[in-house]
């Protein structure tokens, strides 16, 4: 498989819609949101954004006082009360007069909701608006132009893929990549308008310009079972099986993930699947923020990289090699 | 001075049962300008009729009021049985005292009261009413017939049969349209192109079928009876009339190795730049595609004129615009199917092995690009295990694609059933929702492909499709037994929805036919009036109208080709004189009413003195185009047009004895 080409990826992943105004390009300031993961079960994820965000020149301020999105248990059993915590934390976003910026794929999910929801459901501008000081002095209208931006559009299209590719100073060679996309990022493709959300490439683009080779496979948005590893892990198990040998087949070495909740499962909860349910899994997953940084010279120990339980040093040593 | 005669219906117990008729009947006899009142059980019946007809000897009426049902029932009626007796028919007026009275009020004393107001109106309105002659228009006897499908075939020779002369024009270089594309037909299993052919080549041959292919129609004016048509015939860069139709030029054309996808054969292969889509094209005259030609892209080539044996090829030949006189007008311009990439989740234009109904259609026609096997694009290997999907686009809301398009069961069976005649050994598995199998021998034809042939019928939709290991898994449900399956495909054939042809939207606005939502042309009445359109002299034929199969589109074809037929056989038109009228003194000429009418039917009229000089433009009222539907009467600032029939006069005249 040609290493420049990936199969598949016929035309140029799909805009977002989120164009770059004028004003931020060349000025790439965002208000940052982490979410709670980033603290919690994906630190190295935080981590690594933090720096390479900081050797890329992408200045990252994160709002304060920011309050959890809600993820899925809120929108699960309430309908206001997502809605205020998003709400919250876009007026809490735009009041720094930045664009919001976030690598949770969970949180862009529940934020561009509520940016949706906010600009297209008249019942919910009106709930929302009747909330005293919930919007810290911010109108809704204020909350909907506000611009909400996951890394991987930043990269590809305000920083750019050409630019990227120039800073590598070691080409990720060695690694067939299988870029796994998980759910939130693209669905549903009304509210989320990121990338085709059948066969989305933006990562795929991003990797194969830090010199990997990119795996095209079947399963980049297929379901990996979700929060039902905590009742159901025999469901979660045959899905993460299903979705890592489908990568394994193509000849993938490593999987590369934009989501802290699909690192968790195919990545924790990979063990899992090995021990209890009799699969032999060896498959690191990693963050793109840790390969992209690998790539543009930071060295792994500052990326979190043991945080992983599946270890992607052995993947990876080539890479390093170069040195 | 007004002599009215005053004829109340009993209608049975419709009328009579909720307004006393007697009453009325009374309340008229010594009414102003009313000289004979009488009521009677059946009004619209033959004595009833003779009633009338005798009263307006024997009375020397002026005007008949009849007070019964709805005009949209009996006018035409009543209007008959005055113009036999003598009296102009534009004399008779109705007063609706059923739908608009005893059959929406229960107070007998009410419902009477209100009848005798509505007759007091119309008696009024009658008084005022002045003798309408109708109005005659000559007919060009020759039809136009736009597309050259299996329907656009079919009325151009019911028409040309019956000794009417018919400009048939198709914008494809042959006619055949996707009938010609076919393999077999359903449910006789009729090669398409056996059937097919034999009617193409009687189009060719038929003295009064003038076949311009390669055309386009550029521009329609005038109105029924009168059209005139600019047809625009597109240059082939071959001369017709030398052409022997020997293929050679489409042997050595060099571009032949473009890689340029072949229409007809639904891009599953290439074809050179100069080109008959198939062999039984006609007129077998090739095309030259300016678009590919390399002469005409760099100046360098022209082997196709070299090696010409006829010396038929003339890279100088330019469009030729032609006019034509027709009389009536048949839409017949067919569908397209919407592309397979509609789903982004089978891979519809992704993956090569998926593909729609149509380029299954050509892997197995015998004259198609691999002789009639059923191979896979991607390999060329022979298909064993084939997936079709119903309902790829249709019947979904979210895709903006609610109706059905009634051909795919029907397709999907054949094609299930014609794949097993030549994979013995083969398995075909169907995705479907419903069957849809209403037609004649249709049902029949469903259960032979699923009892004879094996179809492996899956009631449940597909999730997603994608590639694994050389083939195509796709993944559905099967709702009968609730559980989750799985086939691992060679190829997989997407029924996809039927759309109206490319190009809708310019006809309809070249001919000012109205379209629905999905582009498809609205015929004038959906049960009754199938084939007409609101504009008179255009009908409509085949699945322009509607998705619809072959027979049915041969069916409808014929009955556009009788109304063609009604419409030539009399010398001339009759219409309605009921129509818009302009004062040309008082008109000063702002032409709202131009922009209000909705036929088109306002002309621009030049006033000149003796000397010829313009005094002023008036506007003038087409009496082939106007409806009476009295907009610009409306609009009109200073009372120029009148509607004839109903003047402001007559109008007036009813609603002040209303109030009374």
């Amino acid at each position: 498989m040609n290493s420049r080409k990936v199969k598949g990826m016929k035309a140029k992943a799909q805009s977002t819609t989120n164009a770059c105004p004028d004003d931020v390009e060349g000025k790439l300031e965002f208000a940052y949101y982490p979410g709670c993961s980033l603290s919690g079960t994906a630190v190295e994820y935080g981590i690594s954004t933090k720096a390479l965000c900081n050797r890329l020149g992408i200045k990252l301020e994160e709002i304060p006082e920011w309050i959890c999105c809600g993820a899925t248990p809120a929108h699960a059993i309430r309908t206001l009360f997502p809605l205020a915590l998003g709400a919250r934390n876009l007026a809490l976003a735009a009041k720094l007069n930045k664009p919001l910026l976030t690598v949770c794929a969970a949180c862009f999910n529940r934020l561009k909701w509520t940016a949706y929801e906010l600009k297209h459901n008249r019942e919910a501008r009106e709930k929302i608006s009747q909330l005293p000081g919930l919007l810290n002095g911010q109108t809704v209208e204020q909350l909907c132009e506000l611009q909400i931006f996951h890394l991987l559009t930043v990269l590809r299209e305000l920083y750019g893929v050409e630019r990227l590719s120039e800073e590598v100073k070691y080409p990720l060679k060695g690694l067939k990549v299988a870029c796994y996309y998980g759910c939130l990022l693209v669905r549903p493709p009304k509210v989320m308008q990121f990338d085709d959300p059948e066969n989305p490439c933006i990562m795929d683009e991003l990797i194969l310009a830090v010199g990997a080779e990119v795996i095209d496979w079947a399963f980049k948005t297929e379901c990996c079972g979700a929060s039902l590893a905590l009742s159901r892990s025999d469901l979660v198990a045959e899905r993460v099986h299903r979705i890592l040998s489908d990568a394994k087949s193509r000849g993938a070495n490593i999987i590369c993930v934009a989501c802290p909740l699909c690192h968790v499962n195919l990545d924790v909860y990979q063990i899992d699947a090995n021990t209890k349910f009799g699969y032999e899994h060896d498959m690191p997953i990693a963050y793109f923020t840790q390969l992209i940084a690998i790539a543009l010279g930071i060295p792994p120990q500052e990326l979190g990289l043991e945080k992983h339980m599946i270890n992607p040093m052995k993947v990876l040593k080539n890479v390093l090699a170069q040195k | 001075m007004p002599r009215i005669g005053v004829f109340v219906c009993h209608c049975g117990v419709n009328i009579a049962g909720t307004v006393d008729v007697e009453r009325v009947r009374d309340e008229f006899a010594k009414y102003p300008g009313v000289v004979y009142s009488v009521d009677y059980r059946y009004m619209c019946s033959d004595p009833g009729q003779n009633i009338i007809k005798d009263a307006i000897k024997e009375h020397r009426l002026t005007g008949v009021v009849v007070a019964a049902c709805s005009p949209s029932m009996h006018e035409v009626t009543f209007r008959s049985a005055c113009a036999s007796a003598g009296l102009n028919p534009y004399l008779c007026e109705m007063a609706n005292i059923r739908e608009h009275c005893s059959w929406v009020h229960q107070d007998r004393e009410a419902a009477t009261k209100k009848a005798i107001e509505l007759v007091r109106m119309a008696v009024e309105k009658v008084k005022r009413n002045e003798e309408l002659f109708p109005i005659h228009i000559d007919v060009t006897k020759r039809a136009l017939v736009i597309g050259g499908g299996i329907a656009g075939i079919q009325a151009a020779l019911d028409i040309a049969d019956a000794g009417y002369e018919v400009v048939l024009v198709e914008r494809e270089p042959s006619i055949g349209g996707h009938m010609a594309q076919l393999s077999e037909t359903f449910p006789t299993l009729d090669c398409s192109q056996c059937i097919l052919t034999p009617k193409m080549v009687q189009v060719r041959q038929h003295p009064k079928i003038k076949l311009l292919t390669y055309s386009v129609v550029e521009e329609v004016n005038g109105y029924v009876g009168n059209f005139v048509v600019t047809i625009r015939k597109k240059a082939r860069s071959v001369r017709e009339e030398l052409c022997t139709g020997c293929g050679i030029c489409m042997q050595r054309c060099p571009a032949r190795r473009d890689g340029i996808p072949s229409e007809f054969e639904r891009g599953l292969t290439t074809r050179p730049a100069i080109y008959i889509p198939f062999p039984q094209a006609v007129p077998n005259v090739p095309v030259i595609d300016r678009k590919h030609c390399r002469y005409f892209l760099t100046g360098r080539c022209r082997v196709c004129e070299q090696v010409c044996p006829a010396k038929a090829i003339d890279y100088e030949q330019q469009d030729e615009l032609i006019t034509e006189n027709v009389g009536a007008i048949i839409v017949a311009t067919g569908y397209e199917l919407i592309s397979p990439s509609i789903y982004g989740e089978y891979g519809g234009g992704r993956f090569k092995d998926v593909i729609d109904g149509l380029q299954f259609e050509r892997l197995l026609s015998a004259s198609g690009p691999t002789g009639g096997k059923v191979i896979r694009p991607s390999d060329g290997k022979e298909a064993k295990v084939v997936a079709f999907i119903a309902c790829v686009g249709s019947r979904d809301r979210a895709k903006g694609i609610p109706y059905c398009s009634k051909i795919c069961c029907m397709y999907i069976a054949k094609h299930a059933l014609l794949f097993k005649h030549r994979v013995h050994d083969g398995e075909t598995y169907v995705f479907y929702m419903d069957i849809r199998a209403g037609g004649k021998g249709y049902d029949e034809f469903v259960r032979r492909a699923i009892e004879e042939e094996g179809a492996c019928y899956i009631r449940g939709r597909v999730s997603r499709i994608y590639e694994s290991n050389g083939k195509l898994i796709v993944c559905g449900m099967d709702t009968l037994s609730g559980k989750l399956v799985e086939v691992e495909a060679d190829l997989v054939v997407l029924a996809t929805a039927m759309r109206p042809a490319d190009g809708f939207e310019e006809l309809a606005r070249k001919l000012r036919l109205p379209y629905d939502e999905y582009g498809f042309f609205s015929e004038a009445h959906p049960k009754l009036r199938p084939v007409e359109t609101n504009t008179a002299g255009v009908f409509l034929a085949g699945a322009c109208q509607a998705p619809k199969d072959i027979p049915e589109s041969v069916a409808q074809a014929s009955a556009a080709a009788a109304k063609v037929m009604s419409l030539f056989g009399m010398p001339t038109i009759e219409r309605e004189p009921t129509i818009a009228e302009v004062n040309e003194m008082t008109c000063t000429g702002c032409f709202d009413c131009e922009r209000v009418c909705p036929y088109n039917a306002i002309e621009r009229k030049e006033i000149k003195d003796r000397r010829g000089n313009i005094i002023k433009v008036v506007a003038s009222v087409n009496p082939g185009l106007c409806e009476g539907c009295g907009a610009c009467a409306g609009t009109c600032r200073n009372k120029s047009i009148t509607l004839k029939g109903f003047s402001d006069e007559q109008v007036f005249a009813q609603l002040v004895s209303a109030s009374v």
